[in-house]
């Protein structure tokens, strides 16, 4: 019995670390989302709000057009996600339900290595590969920079990550789910279509929500691809067009420069930041709830 | 071969019978001759000789790793699903060889159901898990055609007046004895000749197992059916006939590999068994 003494005084210190942690994180998330909102708010103190609408993002000049980089964020994340959707899904589901065992032992590492490629490169490869192979041929006219491209580029960014979390959702449905559809003289695709998807489907809608949270974070492809590295953007709806997303317009914002290191300039990026923090939050609520309608538990 | 045999093979080697077309006359369901079956280099089980008769129902008992579960999944083709698995020898079906490059396992499945060890109804509702096969199957109408299935097959299983009013919700809310005779329900909704069972009382309690039991006793009038179980009671009974499977060592390569010991009908293996490893097995002294 005289072991118990120092046995739950360890577990209090093991219990307080834990909590302390576990606050210290969330109390550092807060004091992210305060100072994203001071900072944004003294932006919209310190300019008129005629600034906000306009056609294009050009701190240097004063013109915070918001709907520029946040339909550019749209445009490059939608084309992403009609990429790396179906792409990714299709991966997983070969690699869940269709591979060899000896063939998925080598080819999934490959997949979480893919997902290591730094985004420069990619962005490069979009650049010099995506824009004259696939944008210039679906429209000759398009210029070198182009929102498309980045699109592209993002999305073979975003593929893995896709494949990768949809496999974990696809194999941990139970065999036994498989067996029985098998076993009722389902083929292997009725199977992946009827059971194991639907079963997988909270995961599923994870890996994509991820996927979109990665797209839109995505900042040094859509630089490269799609001139976002500029710190003037025209507004543009148009794919074929060059342009800049949210992301790519706060990194060309801070990049060196005597006149917006401080100023109005500089908090506008705190603004987009809040932006990109109400929408992420949005988009993580609207699927948590979409999960829960639609989950099916095994 | 025995004409009639032969006839049957002509009409049933496609294995696209009609369910009113089904001979039950020919009694001699499944005949099992040299049956060999790998994973690998490793032999699960070896030289298995067997016969099965219709409307009766088999059981299958021996130690753990006596190849039980790898004979039963054999009849319906489920160890196709194992990529590493290999069978040799013949296995026929109503007088067409089952493992014939012309048959399409999907439809031998069809036609031979499986009732699972642990109770495994889809993540979905009571209605839908019935209803699946037929509509996969594609030969059954939606609505008051199936509905009619999906009681009719519930209410084979014993089921039907304790789902009847919630036939919307979820299958998974049910208990482990339900679930069960669910999926027997969803097993016989596709209409099959045969049904297997792998070890289906084995996560249930004494209740709903005496509930399974009085229903397998039923359902032989209607179908055949083989069951693997652990429980020797058990087997004697619900089953006319027992095999009785061992495993034996190798010398030389000192693997394991599961042969059948002796089949019977089930009287005569629990009372007078021919084999001595039988009779210690069911005595409980097993060497």
């Amino acid at each position: 019995m005289s072991g118990s003494v120092k046995r739950n005084r360890k577990e209090k210190v093991v219990r307080v670390g834990l909590t302390v942690t576990a606050f210290l994180s969330l109390l550092v998330s807060i004091l992210i989302v305060l100072s994203l909102v001071f900072e944004a708010w003294t932006f919209i103190e310190g300019i008129s709000l005629g600034w906000l609408w306009g056609d294009q993002w050009a701190p240097p000049f004063n013109e915070y057009d918001l709907k520029t980089p946040i339909v550019g964020s749209l445009i490059v994340t939608g084309i992403a996600m009609v990429v790396a959707g179906p792409i990714g899904l299709a991966s997983a589901v070969y690699l869940s339900e269709y591979a060899k065992p000896k063939t998925r032992k080598w080819l999934k590492p490959i997949l979480e290595v893919l997902a290591g490629i730094p985004s420069v490169v990619l962005g490069f490869f979009a650049l010099r590969w995506v824009t004259p192979n696939i944008v210039q041929q679906i429209n000759p006219d398009a210029p070198g920079f182009t929102l498309a491209a980045a699109g592209i580029g993002v999305g073979i960014l975003t593929i893995p990550l896709i494949a990768s979390v949809s496999e974990d959702a696809l194999a941990a449905v139970p065999t036994s789910l498989r067996e029985a559809s098998a076993g009722l003289g389902a083929k292997r695709v009725t199977t992946t279509i009827k059971i194991t998807i639907p079963a997988a489907i909270s995961g599923l809608v994870a890996a994509f929500i991820i996927g979109i949270s990665r797209a839109i974070g995505e900042t040094m492809v859509v630089f490269l691809a799609a001139g976002g590295g500029g710190n003037q953007a025209q507004f543009t709806a148009s794919v074929f067009d060059s342009g800049t997303v949210v992301t790519a317009a706060m990194a060309a914002t801070t990049a060196p420069s005597d006149r917006l290191s401080e100023g109005v300039a500089l908090q506008s990026l705190y603004f987009l930041g809040l932006f990109l923090f109400v929408i992420t939050l949005l988009l993580n609520l609207v699927a948590d709830r979409f999960v829960r309608r639609v989950r099916l538990v095994y | 071969m025995n004409p009639e045999i032969t006839d049957m093979k002509s009409t049933n080697n496609e294995l696209s019978l009609h369910n009113d077309q089904k001979d039950k006359t020919l009694n001699r369901i499944f005949e099992v001759d040299d049956l060999n079956v790998y994973y690998d280099d490793f032999r699960a089980i070896r030289d298995i000789t067997i016969n099965v008769f219709a409307n009766e129902i088999t059981a299958f008992i021996g130690p753990s790793g006596c190849g039980k579960t790898t004979m039963l999944r054999s009849f319906n083709r489920m160890n196709d699903l194992i990529p590493s698995a290999k069978i040799t020898g013949n296995l026929s079906y109503r007088g067409a060889n089952l493992y014939d490059k012309k048959v399409d396992p999907v439809e031998v499945r069809r036609r031979i159901g499986m009732v699972f060890q642990k109770p495994n109804p889809f993540p979905k509702s009571i209605y839908d898990n019935v209803a699946y096969g037929p509509k996969i199957a594609g030969n059954v109408k939606k609505g008051k055609e199936m509905d009619n299935l999906v009681e009719t097959s519930l209410k084979k299983a014993a089921l039907w007046d304790e789902v009847k009013d919630r036939l919307k919700s979820s299958a998974l809310g049910m208990s482990g004895g339900q679930q069960q005779r669910l999926c027997i329900a969803r097993a016989i909704a596709t209409n099959p000749d045969v049904v297997l069972m792998d070890e289906p009382c084995s996560a249930l309690d004494p209740i709903a197992t005496g509930k399974i039991e009085e229903l397998m006793t039923q359902l032989k009038e209607e179908y055949t059916i083989l069951i693997v179980t652990h429980n020797m009671q058990q087997a004697a009974r619900v089953s006319d006939k027992t095999a009785f499977f061992s495993v034996e060592v190798e010398e030389e390569s000192d693997s394991r590999t599961g042969i059948l010991v002796e089949i019977g009908p089930t009287e005569k293996i629990f009372s007078n068994p021919e084999d001595i490893r039988t009779e210690n097995y069911i005595t409980g002294r097993f060497g």
